[in-house]
Parts: C-alpha cells; sequence; structure tokens
C-alpha cells in the first residue's frame, strides 16, 4: 500500500493559518480592532456654539461643517437646539448644518458637537474636476503693483507651490518693497493674496481651522490659505508658506464660501469649545464597523444576549486545542475526551477555586453514592438516569447548604453541566471497579490538570478578546488541531513509559 | 526521573502510540471490519471458514426467553466460559472450572448458583459489558485447558500468547502471564508478565511487568528466561491466516494452547497495545517497514510465517 502524499494537506493547513492570520491582520488595519484589551484611542470632541439674536421673523441658521477634514475623521454628529428643525445638507461641495425655525425672538443659541478621530491616513476626496480661477479687475494703481509683485514671485519660482511660496515671502512686513506697502494690510491680507494668486493663475481659496488643545473654549478659527497645484488642494500657512496641515489643527471649513449665515437674525457669531476624551479602541471600531467593507464579519451586529452567548462558544476551541495538546504532545490520560474542556466552561463561570472545590465535592458525594447503585446492579441508562438525580440532589443540597453558611461559593455549583457530571462519576466509578482506585486518580488528576490549562487559556482577558473580536483566528486553530492530528512522534509520556528500553540499545 | 531520548528511541524502532494510530491502525485497518474483531461471535464464525480453530461454542444466548435453556446445556458440563460477545478487556467473562453437587465453581474458587449465573447471562443482554452500553449476545464456550507446560507459569488464568500480525506477517509475539495483580487474566496494563518470544524459535527473551523488566514470575517464582513454545510454525501460520479472513492490515492475534486440541484463537485485537515491544526489547519498526518494502507478498499463511521466522529474528 502506497502512502499518499501529505504535501496537498500541508499546503492546505498552511493556507488555513495564514488566511486566518491575514484576515486577523487586515481587520487589525482596516476597522482598527486593537490586538490588546483596554487599549485606548484618542477622541476630540469639538462643540459649535452659534449665537444670534431674533429679530421676529422666521429663522433659517446654516453652519458650514467639516467634510473630510484632513488627518481625521468625522466618528459622531448631532446638534442641539431645542424647537429648531435641524438637518445636514450637502451641497456641491460644502456640508451644511441647517437650523430652521417659524418664529425667533431674543437671544438664541445652538450647539453643533461633532467627535473626530486622529488618523494620518485620512485625506479630503479629490475635485472631480478642475477648480476655476476667477480672475479680478484691478484698479490702477494696485494693478501695476500686483503685476510687479507676481512677475517677481513668477521668476523665482517653478510650480504652484513655489510661487505661492515667493508671493507669501514677497508680501511679509520685513521683505514688503514699494509696491507690496501699497496693496497690504492687515485686514485685507488673505483675500488680496487669494486674489493674487487667482490672478495668476492658481485656484486659491481659504479655509479655517481650529487649533485643538483639550478643554478649551470660546476657541476662534484659523485662518489658512488653500492652493490647487492641478492635483489636488495644498494647505499652507498664509503667514509662514509653511505646506501641510499640522497635526493639531482640525480644518473645519475648506472649500466652502461661508462659515455661518444666519438669515432672520443679527449679531450672529460663532464660538468652539473642545474636548479630548479618550474611548476604548474596541468600542471605536464597534462604531465604525458597521457599513464597512469587513464590518459584516463580525459579531458586533448581534443582540447583547447573543453577543455574550458566542464569547463563550468561542473560547471552546482554546479549550479543544489545549486537550489535543495535551493528548496527542503530552500525553496526559484524561477521563472523557472532552470533559476536560466542559469542566473549564464551568470554571470560567465559578472561577477556579470555587469551582474546583464544588467540583470535587460533587464529584465525591456522586461517587460515594454509586457505590450503592453499584450493588443494585441496575441496567446501564436508569442507572446513569438516577445518577443524573442524584447529582442535581447534591448540587442542589450544595447550593441550599453553602448559602445558608454564609458561603456563595455553594452557590456556583449549578453552572457545572449536570450530564457531563453524571457520565464523569459513572465513568470514574467503572474505571475503580476495574483498574483500581490507582487509575481513577491518575485519569482523574489527568482530566482536572488539563480542565485548569484549558481554564488557565480560556479566562485570559487576551484570549476572550482575540477569540471574539478576531474569529477568523479559528481558523489558524483549527489548523494546528489538523497539524496535531498529523503528529507522529513520541508522546512526553512515552519516553518516561519506553524508559526501560535503554537497556536494550 | 529518569527518561529516555526521542532519538534513542527513534534509532530502537519503537513504535509509539500516534504513529500506530495514524501509520498503522488508520492506514491499514478499514472501519468495517472493526465489528470482525469487536464481536467474539463474528470472529470464531469468520476465521472458522478459514480453518483456524477456536473454543468450541456451546451456546449463543441472543434473547432473553433462551436463558432458560442455559440450565439444560450446562447439566452435563463440567467447564464453560460465558463471554459477552462485545466485551473488551476481559469484562463480563465468567470462566466455570468444575461442579460441586448443584454450584457452579468459578475460577477463582467460588461456588455459584445457577441463578447467578443466568442474571449474568441478562446483564450481558443488556449490554452491561458491551462498549458503548449497547446490547449484546452471550456466548458460551469449551473451557479451555491450557497446557500443563505454560499453565504453570501462570498465576490463576490460561496463559495466552499475543502475537503482532501487519499484512499477513506475524512480526512480533509476547507470552501473557496472569498474576495476582492482575486478578487472573492476562492484560498487561492490569499487571500481567509480558514474556517477550522470539519470533524465529518461540523461545523467550524478556519479561516485563507494570513495563519494568524481571526475571522471575512475581508469583509462582519460576524463571521465565527458559521457556519455549511448542508448535510455534503452526501458531504463526495460524496468526497469520487471521489476515486473510478479517482483512485487517494491522492486528493483535491472541491464541491460546489446549492440553487437548493444541493452539486455539481467543480472539483478535484491531487495536494492539506497544507493550510487547517493551516485552521483546525491540522496536516493531523495523520489521513493519519490512513488510512495507516487500516488493513480492507472499500469498500463502505459511510462506508468510516462514519468511517471518527467517527474517525478523534479526531485526
Amino acid at each position: 500500500m502506497t502512502s499518499p502524499s501529505r504535501l496537498p494537506f500541508y499546503i492546505a493547513v498552511l493556507l488555513l493559518i495564514s488566511a486566518g492570520i491575514s484576515l486577523a491582520v487586515w481587520r487589525h488595519i482596516e476597522l482598527g480592532i486593537p490586538w490588546l484589551t483596554g487599549e485606548q484611542r484618542p477622541v476630540w470632541m469639538i462643540e459649535a456654539r452659534v449665537d444670534f439674536d431674533g429679530a421676529d421673523e422666521p429663522v433659517v441658521a446654516s453652519l458650514n461643517i467639516p467634510e473630510q477634514p484632513p488627518g481625521f475623521r468625522i466618528l459622531t454628529e448631532q446638534a442641539a437646539s431645542p424647537g429648531y428643525g435641524f438637518s445636514i445638507i450637502d451641497k456641491s461641495g460644502s456640508r451644511r448644518a441647517e437650523w430652521t425655525k417659524r418664529e425667533v425672538s431674543g437671544p438664541q443659541t445652538l450647539y453643533f458637537k461633532a467627535q473626530f478621530i486622529p488618523d494620518p491616513g485620512a485625506q479630503p476626496t479629490q475635485p472631480s474636476q478642475q477648480p476655476r480661477t476667477q480672475r479680478l479687475f484691478w484698479e490702477e494703481p494696485q494693478a501695476t503693483a500686483v503685476r510687479e509683485i507676481l512677475s517677481q514671485a513668477e521668476a523665482r519660482s517653478s510650480t504652484p507651490e513655489s510661487m505661492t511660496r515667493e508671493l507669501i515671502r514677497l508680501m511679509q512686513p520685513d521683505t514688503r518693497v514699494q509696491n507690496t506697502t501699497l496693496l497690504v494690510s492687515e485686514e485685507n491680507y488673505l483675500p488680496l493674496l487669494v486674489n493674487m494668486l487667482n490672478h495668476s493663475g492658481i485656484p486659491a481659496r481659504t479655509a479655517d481651522g481650529l487649533k485643538l488643545e483639550d478643554a478649551r473654549r470660546r476657541q476662534q478659527l484659523i485662518p489658512f490659505l488653500q492652493i490647487y497645484n492641478g492635483e489636488r488642494w495644498l494647505t499652507l500657512n498664509p503667514k509662514t508658506a509653511a505646506q501641510g496641515v499640522p497635526e493639531d489643527i482640525l480644518l473645519w471649513r475648506q472649500g466652502s464660501e461661508s462659515l455661518l449665515d444666519v438669515v432672520g437674525g443679527d449679531n450672529s457669531e460663532i464660538s468652539f469649545s473642545m474636548l479630548r476624551q479618550t474611548i476604548p479602541a474596541l468600542q471605536l471600531a464597534a462604531m465604525q464597523s458597521d457599513g464597512k467593507g469587513l464590518g459584516f464579519l463580525s459579531f458586533y451586529e448581534l443582540p447583547i444576549e447573543e453577543q455574550s452567548m458566542f464569547r463563550m462558544l468561542l473560547l471552546l476551541p482554546l479549550g479543544a486545542l489545549v486537550v489535543a495538546f495535551m493528548r496527542i504532545v503530552i500525553g496526559i490520560r484524561t477521563s472523557g475526551t472532552f470533559m476536560p474542556v466542559l469542566i473549564a466552561v464551568a470554571f470560567v463561570q465559578t472561577t477556579l477555586v470555587p469551582g474546583l472545590i464544588a467540583f470535587l465535592s460533587v464529584v465525591s458525594i456522586g461517587l460515594a453514592m454509586r457505590g450503592y447503585l453499584s450493588s443494585l446492579n441496575l441496567l446501564l441508562v436508569s442507572r446513569i438516569s438516577a445518577l443524573i438525580i442524584l447529582v442535581i440532589f447534591i448540587t442542589a443540597g450544595l447550593s441550599v447548604f453553602g448559602y445558608q453558611m454564609g458561603f456563595n461559593t455553594g452557590m456556583t455549583v449549578t453552572f457545572f453541566p449536570m450530564v457531563i457530571i453524571a457520565w464523569t462519576i459513572e465513568r470514574m466509578s467503572i474505571l475503580w471497579e476495574e483498574e483500581g482506585g490507582q487509575e481513577v486518580l491518575v485519569q482523574g488528576s489527568g482530566s482536572l490538570f488539563v480542565a485548569i490549562c484549558a481554564y488557565l487559556l480560556m479566562s485570559a482577558p487576551l484570549a476572550g478578546h482575540l477569540t471574539f473580536n478576531f474569529p477568523e483566528l479559528h481558523f489558524a486553530i483549527l489548523g494546528l488541531i489538523l497539524l496535531m492530528g498529523q503528529y507522529t512522534g513520541y508522546k512526553l509520556t512515552e519516553l518516561k513509559r519506553f524508559t526501560p528500553m535503554k537497556a536494550y540499545d | 526521573m529518569d527518561w529516555i531520548s526521542p532519538r534513542t528511541l527513534k534509532r530502537l524502532g519503537m513504535l509509539n502510540m500516534n504513529q500506530r494510530n495514524v501509520n498503522y491502525i488508520a492506514r491499514y485497518n478499514e472501519r468495517s471490519s472493526y465489528p470482525l474483531v469487536d464481536n467474539k461471535l463474528k470472529t470464531k464464525l469468520v476465521v472458522a471458514e478459514y480453518g483456524v480453530k477456536t473454543p468450541r461454542l456451546l451456546q449463543v444466548v441472543k434473547h432473553q426467553h433462551e436463558i432458560s435453556h442455559f440450565r439444560e446445556m450446562a447439566e452435563g458440563l463440567a467447564g464453560f466460559a460465558i463471554k459477552p460477545a462485545k466485551g473488551s478487556g476481559g469484562k463480563g467473562i465468567t470462566v466455570i472450572t468444575g461442579r460441586d453437587e448443584d454450584y457452579f465453581v468459578k475460577a477463582s474458587g467460588a461456588r455459584v448458583g445457577a441463578p447467578v449465573l443466568e442474571r449474568h447471562l441478562t446483564n450481558i443482554l443488556a449490554g452491561l459489558y458491551s462498549l458503548a452500553g449497547t446490547p449484546d449476545v452471550a456466548i458460551v464456550e469449551n473451557l479451555v485447558e491450557s497446557a500443563p507446560s505454560l499453565a504453570r507459569y501462570s498465576h490463576q488464568g490460561v496463559p495466552d500468547i499475543r502475537i503482532v500480525v501487519f499484512q499477513g506477517y506475524p512480526v512480533m509475539a509476547m507470552l501473557r502471564l496472569a498474576t495476582t495483580a492482575s486478578d487472573g487474566k492476562a492484560n498487561l496494563h492490569q499487571g500481567a508478565v509480558g514474556v517477550g518470544l522470539d519470533i524465529g524459535s518461540g523461545k523467550s527473551l524478556n519479561a516485563v511487568q507494570f513495563n519494568r523488566p524481571i526475571t522471575l514470575h512475581p508469583d509462582t517464582g519460576l524463571a521465565l528466561e527458559n521457556i519455549d513454545i511448542n508448535d510455534w510454525e503452526e501458531m504463526l501460520e495460524m496468526a497469520s491466516r487471521c489476515y486473510e479472513a478479517t482483512g485487517l492490515g494491522y492486528m493483535g492475534v491472541d491464541l491460546v494452547v489446549d492440553a487437548n486440541e493444541g493452539p486455539l484463537l481467543l480472539e483478535l485485537n484491531a487495536r494492539p497495545g506497544l507493550a510487547i515491544q517493551m516485552a521483546n526489547g525491540r522496536g516493531l519498526l523495523p520489521r513493519l517497514r519490512a513488510v512495507e518494502s516487500l516488493k513480492r507478498p507472499h500469498f500463502t499463511p505459511r510462506e508468510r510465517a516462514n519468511y517471518a521466522m527467517e527474517t525478523f529474528a534479526s531485526l
């Protein structure tokens, strides 16, 4: 008989393991599910406060709100403004929060809150069509001055970026020449810059950013300059010409002309307050998971009750892995193949020491009672049935007795699977009759040892976290178990058992 | 603690549990053939067609109402054994060695009445001793009277000879002697003594009890080094013949030597243990590999037995 090649099997197992691990890595990157428990992520809570005075007429207050600010992702948005109709309107490249009310008088306050997660990878969507420049008509003598400055800047630059930098440098107070002094004043600096850039053929616009500092109130927006370099919008500091958005700046407005429009109100003003919060990374991932490509692969969408059931179920493969390892590689004898796993599951609910005490007392009382059943010479089915009822009596008795004595641990007995315990007692008792007490001790302590190992693994917070949040890791566990099924080496206990063979070497 | 290194074991060619299960039992034993060996009645019937003798079948009790015939049948018998067909590891076997007026005398010397044996039969039918508690059949066999030359080594119980047969080749053998510790049973893990037998000659090699080497039988005090089995070639051929009967590529064949009828097949085992290697002081692997690498296997049991005697003694 020829042995079939094992190669396809090993390749399949390798694929299974690597599929499990790579899927987990992918989901970690894609959904941000953390590897470890208790990982925290910072979140910025920003509140925009709009104040205005009502003038006894219908009001429409429209506030520009961020849409894909570079370096941040929006987690939640909400508005608080009693009595107002509220909606978020997406139109022509800008998002606006719109409050409406028929009759408004007196001072009014509207709030808009949003949570932002720092995400270095987040970039604004690219404009679908090339932005156009608007040429402005300049009056003399400004027209000449603008031409002069632009030609100066153009001469020293090659790209829209360098052109902008040169222009900004030329307009700074310390480098100002006559031409610029004529044009620039403190108020019109930024609009002038935008106009001049547009004049030179570079699409330019202003943007507003918020400096993020923990627990600040009444913050104002900082103006930024944005130019279009032919591919995308670049953000520059209008004073220093530094390119890019600093990490602590959130661009609240970009692309939209106005920040706040209030129709039917006076004295409108806006201010921002902000707070740095931390939320568990896991919760964050769960909040973001829906709607994303791989979100369906997780259990977060299930009802809580089912989730907690799955939490338990998904731990079982770990227990099975421990049993397989202990039996195949170590060679520990257990009574009943997977009885240790079920005992370990019960331990997870009872915690170790109370569980051990409860388990040992139920089994030893059960063994004593089984001794009597044995002398009755009953048939198997009725013997087991009787034993199940006895086990229930014992657990009930222990619970009530423990409770009366003031030990709550007595109650934990109920977590043990009655039928499994009954079978355990039956098997132990037969073993006792056939092979003697020593074998019962060996197998019993073997089972308990494996159960405790499985418990220690299953109750580790990391294990629960990984199995529940990365269920695809079970592919890897399955692969390992399949691999162990092919292990033909010596068990650890066999090295002990075969020791006398030394004499024949 | 004393350990042996895996490398040494490998050099000795020791077969281990995982390897036995994956590379031999799973590969060479058809699942469908298991009922043949797990059911003693089926084994008896199938090997009879191939000329392998088993203890004479006296009665088969399949149904509760047939138990009433037991008393008539047992009337004229001196000794017999009641066995559950699907029992394993000697469970549920009652051996009656003689009569004392109306009572039956068990191997241990205890006297029991017919009702006790009838209840025992009921228990067997209900599956008390069968694997997984499935309903079973009781068989009543003629008592094996062990040949005195071997019987004197065993404490109570009948000594039997375990031969591991691989692809029809008898590859390793040992004699199993009951002890007080094993309670008259010939199971090694219960404390019976295993005496390795040279496959070429049927002479004893080493002896072990509880995986430890010994030189004297713990109960009878007899030296175990000069045992010689008669009719060795015939026994090997018999074991080899069981391969044709069952089709099991890797099995243990348990034989006894009856004083009157010669070698008889007691039972077959689809999962023979590994302790035979320790009794022989040799590993199974070199012999198993030699069989696996045979280009032209031998077709008759006699040829295979001869090949084994010539080749394996030195492996």
